[in-house]
Formats: structure tokens, C-alpha cells, sequence
């Protein structure tokens, strides 16, 4: 077994036992989306609530996300751990894509409670998008948790981590939520994958970028 | 100066060679012979001290059947087999620091770095840590121990070094060095008067 694959098991090991993350970010993501759709269907009255779906959606998976991503490697600093997995005779990049499988994990388990709890607030009767919606969610996800491992291993030696990761995350990953909601918006009126081609190239070509860039990068983010 | 030998942090000048390989160039050869014990543990709270072994195990490639029988061999001597599958974070200090020796030896390194070993520990779990490295049969292994402890390095050493911002001011062998006073003595003249 892979060097990267010991680091998510030993991650999920962990996640499962303590829950830390999990809870946190389920209620999070739940509050998220009940608070956003009672405000607009009370207030905004005459906007069409399948229009801004799509958006809430993503912001709770983003808002959620954000909260895993900081414990991420905030974890590794207590009693110097992110120094013992520095010094095992292993290649950077597996400590990094190691982080992403259990980022990636978890967050895939969230949207799995939090998808349903969606399509039943916003009443989405039609389920014939439900596998292009999956496709969109699972690449969103990938390019959200590329980006936001590496920046939460870029910020985890600052003091005012938890503030600046997503001052500095959100800008980056503008393009990703963009394409992602666009993508939902598309496929969630049509019922088609294809309605959203582009937005879906987008989010491959985006998570390619960002899986070599990140690969490359990693070894010095982490350097002391 | 440990996180430079170590490979943690990459020297911007000079040359570090461990058995031939340069830290800069060979990180993981120089990784796989050497091993860590610091005032830090480097053991996870939420996993038990199995779970911790066997995870740093597999990280270094050791075989799952050596492993186990290290695990057990390594626990029994550090007097902690009776709480393999007990969370780490339930662990005293002193309980810590003996794991974290065993951590640290775990996949036989050739060259073991104490890097302030002693702080945060009591008199008590100080001794205990003493004991515990002078029964492990590490004596094969090449030690490096950084330490403010004047006497308690001088008792454990062979050789001597001085450090003072970053340069080696003063080495010996251990028997060039008559007592603790004279050795006190040298220490205040290098490092206060350089």
C-alpha cells in the first residue's frame, strides 16, 4: 500500500473516532441551507427559488468545507506530527494527497446527507438530473479540496490561520464555484449533463491545473 | 541544528553528509537512517499506541509481520504493553516520552538525534527517560542529543560541542574534560564572550 494512503487512513481513523470535523460541519452545512431557504422564500417572494438553488447549495458545501479544511493540518502541528510525517522517508507529495482522500472523504460524506435535505427544501420533484448533478458535486468537490488542502498547509503555521485560510482560499476558487453553480443551475432546469458541457470542462480542466500545480508546489509550502 | 541534520530544513550553506548521503540531495536515504526523539512527542492523541506504531511503521516500509513483533519487542521494553490499544492521549508525560522512544527506534535507525529530550519532563519521568534509553540496546546507534542540561548531557556524552549562534565554538572528547566546573566554566567563556 501507497505511502499517501496510510496518511488517509490514518486521517479517517482518527475523523471517525472523534467526529470533530464531521458534526461541525453537517450542522454547519445544514443550518446553511434551512436559514437560506426560509430567508428568501419569506422575503424574496417573487424570485424563482430553483434560480438561487443551486448557489446555496454551493455555499454550503463551501462554508462546511472550510471548516475541515482549517483542522486539516492544524491537527498535524500538535506534539510536532507534521514534523514526524516530514521526517518518514517518504515523497512530500504522498502527505499532501493523503490529505486530499480524507478531505475528500469527508466532504463527499457531507454532501450525501446534505443533498437529499436540498432537493426535498427546494422541491426539486424531477430526479432525472440527479446522476449529472452527482458528476458536477464530485468534480466541484475535487478542485475545492486540491486547492484548499494545499492552502490550509500554506497557512498552518500562521497565527491567524482560521481567518486568512478562507481570505485567501475564496479568491482562488471563484472560477470553480462559478463553473459549479452554473453547471447545477443547468442540469437541475434541463435534467441533462450536456446542458452543462462547459461548465463541466471547466471544472475538469480546473482540477487538472490544480492537481499538477499542487503536486509540484507542496514540498516547499510545508518547509519550515 | 537537529531540523538541519534531520533533513527538515535545507541548509543554505555548507555540506551535511550521513553515511555519505548530503541531506540536501538525499533526504529520504538520510531519512530512513535516522531517528527523532524531541520534547515533542510526534504521537497522535486520537489514535492508541498500537495504531500510532503501526502507522509510523508503515510510513518508514517496514514488513507487516517484523512490525508487529517490533511492536511488541519495543513496548515491553519501554514498560507499555499492557497499554497497546489505549488512546495516546490518555497517556501521563512520562508514559508519552517512553512511546515516543519507541517511535523513534522503531524502524532500527542507524543515528538517533535528542533534541531536548528532557523538557517539560519531571525529575522523576527525567530519570525514568534516562533508564528507559540506557536499557533499549541502542548502543549500535550513532546519538546526537541537543540539551541546556549542562550536566546531564556531560554524563551522557562522549564528545562535546558547543554551539553559539549557529558555529561550533568549542569541541572535545569527554575525556578531555576534567568535571562539571571546568566544563561550566568553558561553556560561560564561549558563549558568553565570544
Amino acid at each position: 500500500m501507497k505511502a499517501f494512503l496510510y496518511v488517509a487512513w490514518k486521517d479517517l481513523l482518527m475523523e471517525f473516532r472523534t467526529k470533530q470535523m464531521l458534526n461541525s460541519m453537517v450542522i454547519f452545512s445544514l443550518l446553511v441551507i434551512v436559514i437560506f431557504n426560509y430567508s428568501f422564500s419569506n422575503i424574496l417572494f417573487n424570485i424563482e427559488m430553483s434560480d438561487i438553488a443551486p448557489g446555496i447549495l454551493w455555499i454550503s458545501f463551501t462554508f462546511a468545507g472550510m471548516l475541515g479544511l482549517s483542522r486539516s493540518f492544524a491537527s498535524e502541528k500538535e506534539d510536532g506530527c507534521l514534523d514526524a510525517l516530514r521526517l518518514c522517508p517518504i515523497d512530500p507529495s504522498s502527505i499532501y494527497l493523503g490529505k486530499v482522500i480524507s478531505n475528500l472523504v469527508i466532504m463527499f460524506i457531507i454532501e450525501l446527507i446534505i443533498v437529499p435535505l436540498f432537493i426535498v427544501l427546494f422541491n426539486f420533484t424531477d430526479i432525472q438530473g440527479l446522476l449529472g448533478l452527482s458528476v458536477i458535486i464530485l468534480l466541484g468537490t475535487i478542485g475545492f479540496i486540491l486547492v484548499g488542502t494545499l492552502f490550509s498547509a500554506l497557512t498552518v503555521s500562521m497565527r491567524t490561520r482560521e481567518i486568512l485560510l478562507p481570505v485567501i482560499l475564496f479568491p482562488i476558487i471563484i472560477p470553480l464555484i462559478m463553473s459549479a453553480v452554473m453547471a447545477t443551475q443547468n442540469v437541475l432546469s434541463t435534467g441533462e449533463l450536456s446542458a452543462a458541457s462547459a461548465e463541466v470542462r471547466m471544472l475538469i480542466v480546473y482540477d487538472v491545473v490544480f492537481f499538477i500545480a499542487s503536486q509540484l508546489v507542496f514540498e516547499y509550502v510545508i518547509e519550515d | 541544528m537537529i531540523k538541519i541534520i534531520s533533513t527538515l530544513i535545507s541548509p543554505t550553506a555548507g555540506t551535511v553528509l550521513i553515511e555519505g548521503h548530503d541531506v540536501k540531495e538525499s533526504p529520504l536515504e538520510v531519512r530512513q537512517l535516522i531517528g527523532i526523539i524531541s520534547h515533542e512527542t510526534y504521537l497522535y492523541q486520537d489514535l492508541t499506541a498500537r495504531e500510532n506504531l503501526k502507522f509510523f511503521g508503515k510510513m518508514y516500509g517496514m514488513p507487516k509481520d517484523k512490525l508487529e513483533s517490533r511492536i511488541h519487542e519495543l513496548t515491553d521494553q519501554v514498560g507499555l504493553k499492557y497499554r497497546l490499544d489505549d488512546r495516546v492521549g490518555t497517556f501521563s508525560r512520562g508514559m508519552k516520552q517512553r512511546l515516543s522512544i519507541a517511535r523513534a527506534i522503531l524502524h532500527d535507525p542507524k543515528i538517533l538525534f535528542l533534541d531536548e529530550p528532557y523538557t517539560g519532563l519531571d525529575q522523576h519521568a527525567a530519570a525514568t527517560f534516562d533508564r528507559i534509553l540506557s536499557e533499549l540496546d541502542v548502543s549500535d546507534k550513532t546519538q546526537v542529543m541537543v540539551s541546556h542540561d549542562i550536566e546531564r548531557g556531560l554524563n551522557l556524552a562522549d564528545r562535546i560541542i558547543i554551539l553559539y549562534e549557529g558555529k561550533i565554538v568549542y569541541q572535545a572528547a569527554r575525556s578531555e574534560i576534567k568535571d562539571i566546573e571546568q566544563f561550566r566554566e568553558t561553556y560561560e567563556y564561549y558563549v558568553h564572550e565570544v
